[in-house]
C-alpha cells in the first residue's frame, strides 16, 4: 500500500508488546473474566485506537497497560521491560475530573516537575501552556475552565513530564460533539509535533477512524481482539472520502452495528 | 438566590433590625411588667457592658479565653489533621482506632471537666485540654471522611507522576480533602468557643466563663452576667466570620461551591 510510509512513523521500533494478556477478577465470589488472550504490538510513535462496545474492558486494558491494575496472566513489556506499576514515563489521561482542582493551570502542568530547577520548570510549563493553547489562563483554576480546556490541561500536564507513551481513556467522552471534533484536531497536531506513542480508548468509531494509524477492535466481555484495522489514509483526513467511509463501515460491521439505524 | 425571591435593598436591613428590636422590646416590657429586681432590663445590660468595657479586667479575660481556645484548638488541628489523614488512608489503622473514636466522640467535653482537673489541677492547662478534646474529634472525623471521598482518579493521577505515599498524602490527598477538613475545623472552632466558657466556669479563675459565674456569685450582678453573655456571643460570631474567609481562599474554594 502506498500510504504505508505515511502512517508508520519513520524508524519505528517496537515500543509496547502485550502477550497473552488475561485478567480475571472476583465479583460476589464469582470469577469474572474481563480480558482474554490479548496480543498486541505497538511501534514507537504510533497512534493506536482501541474501540469496543461499552463495558467490554477497554478501560481495564488501558489501566493494566498503565500499571494501575495487574493482569492475571500474560505480560506487558515496554522497551523490553515488564510493566510493574504506574510510571511517569507513561501517563494516563482520564475522561474527566482528572485535573487537580486546587491547583492553577500552571500548578497542574508543573505537578510532575517538582524535581526540576525552578527556571527549567517554568520554561517547561510555559511551553506546554502554548502547546495546548491555554495562554492567558495560566493562573486560572480548573473550575473556571470549560470541559475542553480541562482536558487540554490534562494532556499538557501529561506531556510536561516528557512521557514516551500517552494513554488516553475516552478523553473527549464527556465533551459536546463540536468540542470533541476540535479536540481531535488539537490532539493530532500535538501528536504530530511531539511524536509520542499514543493508545487511545474510545467508543466513538469516527474518532478512531479520524485519528488512528491502527484501530484495535475488542469484542464484548470478556474482551478479546476481534480485529486490528490499519487506517491507510494520510492526515489531514477527508472524512467524506470513499476510503474513509469504507473503513468506517468496516469498523461498524466489526462491532456489529452496520446498517442498523 | 433566585431573582424572584430577592428582597429589596431596604428590606434586607429592615427586617433583621425589626426582629431584633421586637425581641428587645419584649424583653424590656417583660422586665417592667413583672417588676423583677433580679433580672436586668436591656438598659441595665447596656450599662453593664459599658461598666465592663471600662474595667481593665474585661480585656484581660477576653485575652485569656482567646488564648485558651487558640492553644487547645491549634493543638487539635496539628494532631487531628495528620491523624485523620492517616486513618482515612490506612484501612487497617482505621479498623483498629475507629471503635475507640466512636466511643469517645459522643462524650460531652463538659463531662471531662472533673477528669481534666484531676490530670492538670485547677488552672489554664485543664481548660486548654478541654478545648483540645472538644475540637479534636470533629477535626479527626472530618479528615477521615475527607480522605475517603477523594476521587480515585486523583489518586491515580498522583501515583502516575511517581509520588511516594508520603508525597501523595501531602500533594494530592490533603489538598483534595481540605475543603471537607475545613468544614470540620470550622465546626470544631465553634465548639471550642462553647467549651472554653464552660471550662472557665469551673476550672479556672479568669476568662469570660469565669466572668459570668463570678458576676453571679459576687453580688448577683445579673446585668453583668447578661453583658458577659452578649460579649461571648459577639466574639463567637466574629471567630466564625473570620474563619469563613479561609473558605474563600482560591485553592479550596472549588470544594465549597457546587464543584465543577
Amino acid at each position: 500500500m502506498s500510504a504505508e510510509a505515511v502512517m508508520t512513523p519513520a524508524g519505528a521500533g517496537l515500543k509496547l508488546r502485550v502477550q497473552h494478556l488475561g485478567m480475571v477478577y472476583e465479583r460476589d465470589g464469582e470469577a469474572v473474566s474481563a480480558l482474554e488472550d490479548i496480543n498486541l504490538e505497538v511501534s514507537e510513535g504510533e497512534f493506536v485506537c482501541i474501540v469496543g462496545p461499552s463495558g467490554c474492558g477497554k478501560s481495564t486494558l488501558l489501566n493494566v497497560l498503565a500499571g494501575f491494575l495487574s493482569s492475571t496472566s500474560g505480560s506487558v513489556t515496554i522497551d523490553g521491560e515488564a510493566v510493574s506499576g504506574p510510571d511517569p514515563r507513561r501517563i494516563l489521561v482520564f475522561q474527566e475530573r482528572g485535573v487537580f482542582p486546587w491547583l492553577t493551570v500552571e500548578g497542574n502542568i508543573g505537578f510532575g516537575l517538582s524535581k526540576l530547577p525552578r527556571a527549567q520548570r517554568e520554561e517547561r510549563i510555559a511551553h506546554y501552556v502554548q502547546t495546548v493553547r491555554l495562554q492567558g489562563f495560566e493562573n486560572a483554576y480548573p473550575s473556571d475552565l470549560s470541559g475542553g480546556m480541562k482536558q487540554r490541561l490534562q494532556v499538557a500536564r501529561a506531556l510536561a513530564v516528557n512521557p514516551d507513551i500517552l494513554y488516553l481513556d475516552e478523553p473527549f467522552g464527556a465533551l459536546d460533539s463540536i468540542t470533541r471534533v476540535i479536540m481531535r484536531g488539537e490532539l493530532l497536531r500535538i501528536w504530530q509535533t511531539e511524536r509520542r506513542t499514543i493508545l487511545f480508548v474510545t467508543h466513538d468509531i469516527d474518532e478512531a477512524v479520524q485519528m488512528a494509524d491502527r484501530v484495535v477492535v475488542l469484542s464484548s466481555r470478556p474482551a478479546r481482539i476481534k480485529d486490528i484495522l490499519t487506517i491507510d489514509i494520510p492526515h489531514p483526513r477527508n472524512i467524506s472520502s470513499p476510503r474513509y467511509l469504507e473503513l468506517r463501515d468496516e469498523l461498524l460491521k466489526q462491532i456489529g452495528l452496520a446498517y442498523e439505524i | 438566590m433566585s431573582s424572584i425571591a430577592k428582597p429589596r435593598a431596604w428590606e434586607r436591613f429592615f427586617w433583621p433590625v425589626f426582629v431584633a428590636a421586637m425581641l428587645l422590646a419584649v424583653w424590656h416590657y417583660s422586665v417592667v411588667l413583672t417588676a423583677t429586681r433580679i433580672f436586668p432590663s436591656p438598659m441595665n445590660v447596656e450599662a453593664g457592658v459599658v461598666e465592663l468595657l471600662h474595667k481593665h479586667v474585661l480585656w484581660a479575660y477576653i485575652l485569656d479565653s482567646l488564648r485558651r481556645v487558640a492553644l487547645g484548638f491549634a493543638t487539635a488541628v496539628l494532631v487531628g489533621i495528620p491523624l485523620g489523614l492517616w486513618l482515612g488512608w490506612n484501612a487497617a489503622a482505621y479498623q483498629v482506632f475507629n471503635p475507640v473514636l466512636q466511643i469517645l466522640r459522643p462524650i460531652s467535653p463538659i463531662a471531662w471537666i472533673p477528669v481534666a482537673i484531676i490530670f492538670f489541677g485547677v488552672g489554664d492547662r485543664a481548660a486548654i485540654f478541654l478545648v483540645f478534646l472538644a475540637s479534636f474529634f470533629p477535626i479527626v472525623l472530618a479528615s477521615i471522611s475527607g480522605v475517603s471521598s477523594v476521587p480515585p482518579v486523583l489518586r491515580r493521577a498522583g501515583r502516575n507522576f511517581g509520588l511516594s505515599t508520603l508525597e501523595l498524602l501531602r500533594r494530592v490527598i490533603f489538598p483534595a480533602a481540605l475543603p471537607q477538613i475545613l468544614v470540620g475545623v470550622r465546626v470544631a472552632l465553634g465548639i471550642a468557643w462553647l467549651v472554653v466558657v464552660a471550662a472557665e466556669m469551673v476550672a479556672v479563675d479568669s476568662g469570660l466563663g469565669y466572668l459570668v459565674i463570678d458576676s453571679r456569685n459576687s453580688g448577683k450582678r445579673y446585668d453583668l452576667v447578661v453583658a458577659a453573655m452578649l460579649i461571648i456571643g459577639i466574639i463567637g460570631l466574629a471567630l466564625d466570620l473570620i474563619f469563613r474567609n479561609v473558605e474563600r481562599i482560591k485553592s479550596v474554594r472549588w470544594g465549597f461551591r457546587n464543584a465543577s
